[in-house]
């Protein structure tokens, strides 16, 4: 047992914070919130292809970087507290190149990862229907076989990063015969073609981070199938289990939780800080705990990932926690701020930059997208307790 | 960063929780807990054999030179076993603060004894006032000659009852000062308290006992911060014991829904059951962790202020839910006499008070986040 990062890992960090912390003195950007799935900014992402930053993990043969996951977590938790605008690459970097990777032919290999590596890769992801949810599997958009290709119709809602993408992973149904969870199929392909719409849908911030994405007879090449044929929902579970093993999970909305810090310190309330409040001391000491043991959890995670083991329950638990922390900090940043707490980010008077306003609404999401935490506390049960489904 | 336990871990693990399962059934637990003494002489010795005592301490004092790491191993097997007596109050109380600052000939004299389960040992810190900050302390100790003279009254002291030594905490002219006392000693008298774990908490009153100046654990008014390193060891200790705790709940109660059958199917299978484990295993994987990295700070010499006050707030309060949803799921059973739930349930409730609840870790955190 060994909680110490290696001495390359504190090197590694800090190498990190160092370049993000230069972008910000340049004035290049300005954190924050949610800023992983809403601060799409090619120059950035070009910036981190440029160092490497882009498929971390990946055999060196494919171009990435042979780093261990726990590597990978110290870079997305340092993008995570700088609140850096990495939306661009985050998918195509977190769960599609290891898809490619994983499942992809050695042609999708040589083509798609260095796109991904490069940055240029701005996907988005085409899983959820209107009546496919949490039971995914029940999914109607079709992929019919057409010679060299496949024709894809059908519809698809909640795509995040479907306003900005360029490539979309799409998960279709192409044996309408078998039963449904073994009929589907996952496909990566460029959005340039004809017959794709996107219609953005606002969220209960304002801001626009997923759509509906229309599929209207849409011609894409064989080529553009990944792993195999009708076996695509059996991968999506052992990709899912990647997807959810992120620090995003817990720090979605880190640079409020310094943001409420620093407000707490530094606003008076009858001639004291609010941090001298027992009530607002607690209450932030109890997020820090929150907090560190949320942290834990996101470690032991990647320290699963590098014995070689699929985290098929652990990223499930750490997300179940990471979101429901995500919401508690939100809400208790905005009892802090009290009256305040309710101003938009337009008033001239709301306090920390907003970000408390936004993240109290925009952190709802979390515990719904990439698995409900309902559907991920069926997974602790059935795999991690053994309990019976029946 | 690796969580895996070595081979050697494994094996103490292993052997801890054999033993554990072959000696210490429920119904000794409560006869345990139902005697005078509140521990088991045969065990203690058997376990003094199997080198339980002595495990962390140096070879030169009878010991195996393990880590504190090894010992939270062990701590964690005797939690989920509920292991009743007085082996935190030697071992993690006292034999590490002997170990930690006595001078040469204290160790040489009292660390054998402990290694060897001759000698039953324990800390007289907390008093009326319930505190484990240093204005809590009242009780005097004043230097007469050779000698120093104890009086008061200390409160919550576990297993006293059976204890040879106490360390004693008393102020003394410009601090506190710790004491290693022989709990034989005149002018000492004990009482022991009901509780709710069923454990030995006492009362001890000191009038005027007479304690050697040699007796001086530490450096005269010097002792405070040695009592918070007490605090903070015993506190993650109770974190490991907490994690055996209910870890064990998590087992019997994943067990029981399995088991259990109503509307003609096993409850482990409704969803709210299903969702209610699910919960129960994320607040005790959190507990581990905690508690682990913070006996694995402790082991390397790290600074560990923060992350011990954290493990410790997170456990008690985890603690408590987890207990909370275990009986909620056993239903009827679960609240009767002669089920084992009980004894996990009132040990949890005891810990969670235990060097320092939420609320006083809380604040410990509060500082070190400079609000």
């Amino acid at each position: 047992m060994d909680f110490r990062l290696s001495e390359e890992q504190v090197k590694f960090r800090q190498e990190i914070r160092d370049f993000l912390e230069g972008e910000i003195k340049q004035g290049l950007w300005e954190p924050s919130c949610d800023a992983w799935i809403m601060g799409h900014d090619p120059e950035f992402t070009k910036r981190v292809a440029k160092k490497g930053w882009i498929g971390l993990t990946w055999p060196k043969e494919y171009g990435g970087q042979g780093r261990s996951y726990i590597d990978r977590l110290i870079l997305t938790e340092e993008m995570l507290r700088y609140g850096a605008p990495a939306a661009c690459h985050w998918f195509a970097d977190r769960q599609i190149g290891g898809a490619v990777v994983h499942y992809g032919t050695d042609q999708q290999k040589k083509e798609l990862l260095p796109m991904i590596l490069k940055g240029e890769a701005y996907v988005g992801l085409g899983m959820s229907e209107p009546d496919a949810g949490s039971d995914l599997a029940s999914l109607k958009t079709k992929a019919t076989e057409d010679g060299d290709d496949f024709i894809i119709d059908g519809q698809k809602t909640w795509t995040s990063g479907g306003g900005n993408m360029n490539w979309i992973y799409l998960v279709a149904r192409t044996d309408p015969d078998a039963p449904k969870h073994r009929g589907i199929s996952e496909f990566f392909f460029s959005t340039d073609l004809p017959g794709i719409s996107v219609a953005p849908i606002e969220d209960i911030t304002g801001g626009v981070h997923f759509n509906e994405v229309f599929f209207e007879n849409v011609r894409i090449p064989k080529t553009a199938l990944i792993g195999e044929r009708n076996k695509g929902f059996y991968q999506i579970l052992n990709q899912l289990d990647y997807e959810r093993s992120g620090m995003e999970r817990l720090m979605a909305n880190y640079p409020l939780f310094e943001a409420v810090i620093n407000y707490s310190k530094e606003t008076k309330r009858n001639g004291k800080t609010l941090s001298q409040n027992p009530l607002v001391r607690s209450k932030l000491a109890q997020l820090k705990i929150e907090f560190e043991i949320g942290r834990l959890h996101m470690y032991r995670v990647a320290m699963v990932m590098d014995e070689g083991r699929a985290p098929n329950w652990e990223s499930s638990m750490s997300k179940i926690y990471g979101t429901a922390f995500e919401q508690r900090l939100a809400g208790a940043a905005i009892e802090i701020a009290g009256l305040y707490g309710q101003l938009s980010p337009e008033s001239k008077r709301v306090p920390m930059h907003g970000m408390a306003y936004h993240s109290y609404l925009s952190s709802k999401g979390y515990s719904l997208q990439a698995g409900s935490s309902e559907v991920l506390k069926n997974i602790l049960a059935l795999r991690k307790l053994e309990m019976p489904s029946q | 960063m690796n969580l895996a336990l070595s081979e050697e871990q494994e094996m103490l693990k292993k052997m801890a929780s054999d033993f554990l399962a072959d000696k210490l059934p429920k119904a000794t637990v409560k006869e345990i807990e139902e005697s005078e003494q509140g521990y088991s002489p045969e065990m203690w010795k058997e376990m003094a054999g199997l080198g339980w005592m002595g495990l962390a301490f140096p070879e030169k004092y009878g010991g195996s030179d393990m880590s504190f790491l090894d010992l939270a191993i062990l701590i964690e097997e005797m939690g989920r076993a509920c292991l009743p007596g007085p082996y935190f109050s030697t071992v993690v109380l006292s034999g590490f603060t002997i170990l930690d600052i006595g001078s040469e000939e204290q160790k040489a004299a009292y660390l054998p004894k402990i290694s060897s389960g001759e000698a039953i040992f324990t800390l007289a810190l907390t008093e009326p006032s319930a505190s484990y900050e240093q204005s809590g302390i009242e009780t005097k100790a004043s230097a007469e000659g050779d000698n120093y003279v104890i009086s008061g009254t200390k409160l919550f002291v576990p297993d006293a009852n059976v204890a040879d030594y106490m360390l004693v905490a008393a102020k003394t002219g410009k601090g506190v000062t710790l004491f290693i006392v022989d709990a034989k000693s005149p002018g000492i008298s004990t009482t022991v308290l009901k509780t709710i774990a069923n454990d030995k908490l006492c009362e001890v009153v000191f009038d005027k006992v007479k304690v050697p100046k040699d007796n001086i654990l530490g450096k005269p008014d010097q002792g405070w911060p040695e009592i918070e390193r007490i605090i903070q060891r015993a506190a993650v200790g109770k974190c490991c014991e907490m994690t055996g705790c209910i870890q064990q709940a998590l087992d019997m109660t994943v067990e029981y829904a399995k088991d259990r059958k109503q509307y003609g199917r096993p409850i482990g299978s409704f969803q709210v059951i299903q969702h209610y484990c699910a919960d129960m295993a994320t607040d005790v994987d959190g507990t581990r962790l905690s508690a682990y990295q913070a006996a694995w700070m402790l082991s390397e010499g790290l600074p560990c202020t923060q992350e011990v006050a954290i493990a410790k707030a997170w456990a008690g309060e985890a603690c408590q839910r987890v207990m909370a949803l275990a009986h909620q799921i056993h239903g009827a059973i679960g609240v009767t006499i002669d089920h084992d739930l009980q004894y996990y349930t009132r040990r949890a409730k005891a810990a969670e008070v235990s060097f320092g609840d939420a609320g006083f870790h809380r604040e410990v955190v509060a500082k070190e986040m400079g609000l």
